[in-house]
């Protein structure tokens, strides 16, 4: 046991490896060195010259060394619902996953919206989990959208953001009171841009497809709405927003504009939105039932297209574990929501097999790009930072069977998917916290 | 007296889900096959032992008299043991899913089991977890096979063919499985479909569908052959997809005004329970259009061709 640890506490040469530093737009082969939970080069050739003495060497020929993962939306059910999810079982699920830093959503039981509450979460992780994890306060209290948080006092506490989770602002005047009062603080609002009337007894995207289905549909107009309302409300206050889940073509048209205006406005996208849509939802798989969502074909094309020019900055898991009493039930009646911290990596290399996106693009928009809109230190192999970084090897072919993730909910959308790319070490302060052997 | 049918006809499933999936073969086959017991049932002996031996499980989570009576009557002149299980006495009420539901009603070893769920998908989710055949007898908003099998029989018979005429649905196609069914089936066999209805009670997407789409009942009736009805749900009715019962039945009611501007020899179908004086009115009803009561007549015939058909899978057939 003791050894184990001393060699956890090692210096670790990731040696011949790819390297990938999005956050500086690096793609060079070389070696990373790590010691005292920082890193200390990346660069070819540190090998060669000489490691210091008891260096844990470890060859990653044919392998990519890049920023740990920041993961921006998960949903954890600590406190309160256990036996969904753990800060423990989500880091496990998150380390396997290449997934260094979890944001967790403030939709537990109670609902963090209270100093207290995350000190709690920030213990207990500490305590139980092996990789970051940053909680978001809730905007309102409660997540009732009627009175704003103490969002001074959260923030002082380390609520990373401010959000309802999945639940829409519907009132105006409050969004428009938090903005303006959360920029005092330079605190960021993350918004689920869904309008609750227009979604109604919606279930899946509004067309043909939901018709043939006999399930009630959901307009794109929900979220281009809710979304258009946010941008307008961003220029009367001036505050600093995301939009947490986009899905739709006509949502980017959006985005385009309030971004051309100059506005502090970004936004993240599903890896679920951007790999899969509403046609996969084939004979009612509630796995795949998501709110907001999947829409059609197209929208996910042009949601991938808009990885590339930073439109869409970040890509997020949006884990949102389920057990089989919520979810073995007919579609209209199942729970949304879907797993996907430890298969983000992975669904997110298809885009890169396929062309869509170059490797570089993906871990951007999953490490640097968050890091930045979150003012998180990690996201960069600069010299210096802390030493998150994961290694993978892109092309490993491999299914997945869902009775192999940590997660305790087996909820994923890709249920014996044939995947290609694998995480096989996750670094999280200059410690190993997992490696695939 | 040769009561045995004659059509050898065997689905090509173990299952009716819905219309979806079945070719043209299949529903010419089910619909010939139907014909023979049209013939049985006005016969003094009614009964087959097709059927002897098996259990059939009605399994109703939402209340049904016709559909209900339908298959049992169907059941039994075939010689199955028929039990009716309802929603109001089942377990579900005290929270057991419907997973649970199957697997129990599963280990007792019925033959075939008729389900009726308010939920779109749930016959398909039932079917999934037991060994025996299952029937659709109506999905939430997605399916309703036989009452679409039974549509096509009533036509078929009254007007020698299907394709070619032209058949005008009018009401809730939203919410409606009969529509969506019927749609489906009457496509495939050729039929031109049209539906009418408020624009808030039409699906996005229906012209994918194949049909074409209005909300005036005169150019929707115009040369019709067959005006179908559906039933509106007392719960859309006022408020949230149209403004009042009475503006609904102003413009989507069938009178004999209305129904004039459908072919002179036009019929009128409703898979009934009717909203008489609302979606139709009792002058077209029980008019000498009106094909209602073959409907009626036709269902049992219907069901009896799908419980037979799906038998020749059972083991031992």
């Amino acid at each position: 046991m003791m050894m184990l640890v001393d060699r956890r506490l090692a210096p670790i040469l990731l040696a011949n490896a790819r390297i990938i530093d999005p956050s500086r737009d690096l793609d060079i082969p070389g070696d990373v060195l790590i010691a005292d939970g920082v890193i200390r080069e990346a660069r070819r050739g540190i090998g060669a010259a000489g490691v210091p003495e008891g260096t844990e060497v470890v060859d990653c020929r044919g392998h990519v060394v890049a920023p740990g993962l920041i993961d921006m939306r998960a949903f954890i059910g600590e406190p309160g619902a256990g036996h969904r999810e753990t800060l423990a079982t989500a880091s496990q699920a998150a380390a396997a996953g290449g997934v260094t830093t979890i944001v967790c959503q403030p939709d537990t039981t109670p609902v963090i919206d209270d100093p207290a509450i995350v000190d709690f979460v920030l213990r207990r992780a500490r305590d139980t989990a092996i990789v970051h994890v940053h909680p978001m306060a809730a905007l309102t209290k409660g997540m009732k959208g009627a009175e704003m948080t103490e969002i001074g006092l959260l923030k002082a506490a380390g609520a990373l953001a401010f959000t309802d989770g999945d639940k829409s602002v519907t009132n105006a005047q409050v969004m428009r009171r938090a903005l303006t009062y959360a920029n005092d603080f330079d605190a960021l609002i993350v918004h689920h841009t869904e309008d609750p009337d227009l979604v109604g007894e919606g279930v899946m995207n509004e067309g043909e497809y939901a018709a043939r289905l006999g399930l009630m549909g959901v307009p794109r107009a929900a979220e281009t709405i809710m979304l258009e309302r946010d941008v307008r409300l961003v220029e009367l206050t001036g505050g600093r927003y995301h939009a947490a889940s986009l899905t739709c073509g006509e949502s980017l048209d959006v985005l385009r504009r309030a971004k051309n205006e100059g506005l502090s406005i970004t936004a993240s996208a599903s890896i679920n939105h951007l790999t899969l849509n509403e046609n996969d939802i084939g004979p009612y798989r509630t796995f795949l039932k998501l709110a907001p969502p999947l829409r059609a074909e197209n929208d996910r094309a042009m949601l991938v297209g808009a990885i590339g020019p930073g439109l869409i900055d970040v890509i997020m898991s949006d884990h949102n574990p389920q057990d089989v009493e919520t979810k073995r039930l007919p579609f209209a009646e199942a729970a949304p929501g879907a797993i996907g911290i430890e298969t983000m990596l992975t669904a997110g290399l298809r885009l890169v097999h396929s062309g869509d996106l170059s490797l570089i693009t993906l871990l951007k928009a999953m490490s640097s790009r968050p890091a930045d809109i979150l003012g998180l230190p990690g996201g960069t192999l600069r010299t210096g930072s802390p030493a998150d970084v994961i290694v993978f090897d892109p092309d490993l072919p491999w299914v997945l069977d869902p009775t192999e993730l940590k997660s305790k909910c087996k909820n994923t959308p890709f249920d014996e998917a044939k995947l290609q790319g694998r995480v096989v070490r996750t670094v999280v302060a200059g410690r190993t916290v997992y490696e695939y052997v | 007296m040769n009561i045995a049918p004659k059509s050898s006809f065997v689905l090509s499933q173990r299952h009716l889900l819905g219309i979806e999936g079945l070719s043209r073969e299949d529903i010419i086959g089910l619909l010939d096959l139907s014909g023979e017991f049209v013939d049985l049932n006005r016969q003094i002996e009614k009964k087959t032992a097709t059927l002897r031996g098996r259990t059939l499980v009605n399994l109703f989570f939402e209340v049904s008299t016709r559909t209900q009576a339908s298959f049992e009557l169907a059941g039994k002149r075939l010689g199955a043991d028929v039990m009716n299980m309802s929603v109001s006495t089942s377990s579900m009420r005290k929270g057991e899913t419907l997973i649970d539901t199957a697997i129990t009603l599963n280990a007792m070893r019925p033959d075939i089991i008729v389900v009726r769920h308010h939920a779109s998908g749930a016959v398909e989710l039932l079917a999934r977890k037991v060994d025996c055949s299952v029937i659709n007898a109506g999905d939430g908003s997605h399916e309703h096979p036989t009452q679409a099998l039974l549509d096509a029989l009533t036509i078929r018979r009254r007007k020698g063919h299907i394709e070619g005429l032209t058949v005008a649905i009018c009401g809730d196609i939203l919410h409606s499985r009969v529509a969506r069914s019927n749609i489906i089936l009457l496509n495939t066999l050729g039929a031109r479909v049209r539906v009418v209805a408020p624009s808030t009670l039409l699906p996005a997407g229906i012209e994918r569908f194949g049909v074409e789409a209005t909300r005036d009942m005169r150019e929707g009736l115009a040369g019709a052959d067959i005006v179908m009805m559906l039933r509106l749900q007392k719960e859309r009715m006022s408020g949230s997809f149209i403004p009042s019962m009475g503006e609904f039945s102003h413009y989507f009611g069938l009178d004999e005004k209305k129904l004039s501007y459908a072919k002179p020899d036009a019929l009128v179908m409703h898979p009934g329970p009717m909203n008489r004086g609302i979606e139709i009115d009792t002058a077209v009803a029980d008019g000498a259009q009106s094909l209602i009561r073959d409907q009626v007549e036709m269902g049992v015939a219907v069901r009896m061709a799908v419980l037979e058909a799906l038998s020749r899978h059972l083991p031992n057939a």
